[in-house]
């Protein structure tokens, strides 16, 4: 294997449940020796750099379709690279999650190269489907691109949720998992965003920090993720049937990003008391903490 | 069952001439081009399929199908005649199938139709508009072929049309896009792109055109075989080297120092995937590809080996 790939990372990878070809890759373009390069950084950020508490991780299916729909915590994508290591080292065998990416990073010159290799594809509902029929594992964001751009006081709260994922989740017969994510705004505190940074690289924005560039801090962040919803219908219903759905799932994930919240002032304060914080373990109803 | 191909003479035309002929099928073909040591029995008509001549064959051998393979692209042909080849010479084959009694005419378009941009989606349906048109102005004449050939679905009843929409092919015949962009040592790139390409083998191409005519199915379909590779992964695997070059270098290099001339639309093909769902073409004739991705190219590789 190549430099920057760690043995275990890519022994893990193998057992990823993917029709690769002769050559490593699967029919949307991942790549096993990718994916094993990005799973090695990720276990860094994942394991050491960050502290993580997980929470639901067993809702999170084994095989077959299913849409994990959670919440934008601000601080750029912290939140879906730890929900996509999440699902790669927590679960037995590894499953990846395969998150929609912006339409932009397409365009820019190795973004669209490095995230597809990383079975992260252009966001488009054309292509979510046939993920979906082919029992993949889909990450969506719903709030979209407002949702990465929350600023610091923003970070826990909510912003339109888009519909189109509930009418896919319907069509489809997907099980939706929500989530709640929350630590990624004390990641990367976004203290504005600069659109002319952002044309320069083809980009919506750049988010400033207060030390300048979204270099992430080692925060305490806390993922919930809860029982799937099922929504019965063909995903043609009236647009005001579709919001009630989306409505639900809202409610669910604010619920959740609740739980998260109290789950890490806890741990802080827990981690203000005592030395040992780093190694702090809990013996949840539906998890574990480290 | 008496079978007419326009454009027999191409490579992908023998094959299926050939075959067709092991069949047991009748064989009649119409092509300017020649074809040295064609097997006796297949009838071979030196005419355009665009003139009185061509209208002659189908009136005197009454082929219950045509096989309409007479299009070319922008590597053949590069002026206003291919225009006229492939918009004339298409509409006059549905033109003659009507007016003569054919049963069923197969049009074997091409998946770049769908184009190569940004954000089009991987695995396009048939359903899928023509982005070819705006993405690589070069393509707009055999997009419009198969359009054309699409209407036969609605303005000729009585016929059983199918258009076939194939991906690249790639094989020890050398024959295709793809192929043809392979052929030197050094296969240029765009630098930080590396997209899917989506190809068989000829021998699975004949296969299910052959298919295609036994099973006669009526309609639009995207025909592929293994799952789609990158284009880097493809040029490795063929013992070629890679050259990534910035865009605005690429631009100005096409046609110099060995590297392919390439229409400047072809660029987006460079950078961005088309890559097609064939599951509706597998469901309608039951068709399964024997040549897997590795064997497509180590044969392009052994036939057409990097002299170092």
């Amino acid at each position: 294997m190549s430099l920057f790939i760690d043995s275990e990372i890519a022994a893990r990878v193998e057992r990823l449940e993917l029709p690769w070809n002769s050559y490593g890759c699967d029919p949307y373009g991942a790549s096993k020796e990718y994916l094993a390069r990005a799973f090695t950084a990720f276990q860094f950020l994942y394991r050491h750099y960050f502290k993580i508490g997980i929470e639901g991780i067993e809702y999170v299916p084994a095989r077959g379709r299913a849409m994990l729909v959670g919440n934008h915590s601000g601080g750029v994508a912290v939140d879906g690279a730890m929900v996509i290591a999440s699902s790669f080292f927590e679960k037995d065998p590894p499953r990846l999650a395969q998150g929609m990416a912006e339409k932009f990073m397409a365009r820019a010159p190795f973004m669209g190269l490095w995230s597809t290799r990383c079975g992260q594809l252009t966001g488009l509902v054309e292509t979510a489907e046939h993920l979906l029929n082919d029992e993949r594992l889909l990450m969506i964001f719903p709030e979209g691109a407002r949702g990465t751009a929350k600023l610091y006081p923003e970070r826990n709260s909510l912003v339109h949720f888009g519909s189109g994922f509930i009418r896919l989740a319907m069509k489809t017969k997907t099980p939706i998992i929500p989530f709640g994510f929350v630590g990624g705004g004390e990641a990367i505190p976004t203290i504005a965003n600069s659109v002319t940074l952002g044309k320069l690289f083809g980009a919506p924005y750049v988010p400033i920090t207060p030390w300048l560039l979204a270099v992430p801090a080692p925060a305490r962040l806390e993922l919930t993720y809860s029982e799937p919803m099922m929504f019965d219908g063909s995903g043609t219903e009236e647009d005001e049937v579709i919001e009630g759905y989306v409505e639900q799932v809202k409610q669910r994930i604010a619920g959740l990003i609740e739980v998260g919240r109290e789950r890490r002032r806890k741990a802080l304060s827990w981690s203000s008391d005592n030395d040992e914080a780093s190694t702090f373990t809990f013996d949840g109803k539906n998890g574990e903490r480290r | 069952m008496r079978v007419l191909i326009p454009g027999i003479s191409g490579v992908l035309g023998q094959r299926v001439a050939k075959r067709l002929l092991d069949q047991g099928h009748e064989v009649i073909g119409i092509d300017r081009r020649p074809w040295p040591n064609a097997p006796a029995g297949i009838e071979l008509h030196d005419v355009d399929i665009r003139k009185r001549a061509a209208e002659d064959v189908f009136r005197k051998r009454r082929p219950e199908a045509v096989i309409h393979m007479a299009t070319v692209t922008h590597l053949v042909e590069r002026t206003e005649e291919r225009f006229r080849i492939n918009l004339g010479g298409t509409r006059a084959v549905f033109e003659h199938c009507r007016d003569w009694g054919v049963e069923h005419a197969i049009f074997v378009g091409r998946h770049t139709y769908y184009g190569a941009a940004a954000d089009s989606p991987l695995y396009h349906v048939e359903e899928d508009p023509p982005m070819a048109v705006t993405t690589f102005p070069e393509l707009s004449d055999l997009v419009a072929a198969d359009l054309y050939a699409c209407t036969a679905l609605w303005r000729v009843p009585n016929l059983v049309t199918t258009v076939l929409r194939m991906v690249y092919t790639l094989g020890p015949t050398g024959h295709g896009t793809l192929a043809t962009f392979l052929r030197g040592k050094r296969v240029p790139m765009v630098l930080g792109f590396d997209p899917l390409f989506h190809f068989m083998h000829e021998e699975d191409v004949t296969s299910a055109i052959c298919l295609t005519l036994e099973k006669r199915v009526q309609g639009v379909y995207n025909v592929a075989g293994p799952a789609p590779v990158p284009l880097s992964v493809i040029a490795k695997g063929a013992g070629r080297s890679m050259v990534p070059l910035p865009e605005a270098v690429f631009r100005g290099m096409m046609g110099r120092f060995g590297l392919p001339k390439l229409p400047p639309g072809a660029l987006s093909h460079i950078k961005y995937p088309v890559v097609v769902d064939g599951s509706a073409f597998r469901k309608a004739t039951g068709f399964q590809y024997e040549m897997p991705e590795m064997r497509c190219i180590q044969d392009y590789e052994d036939a057409f080996p990097v002299l170092r």
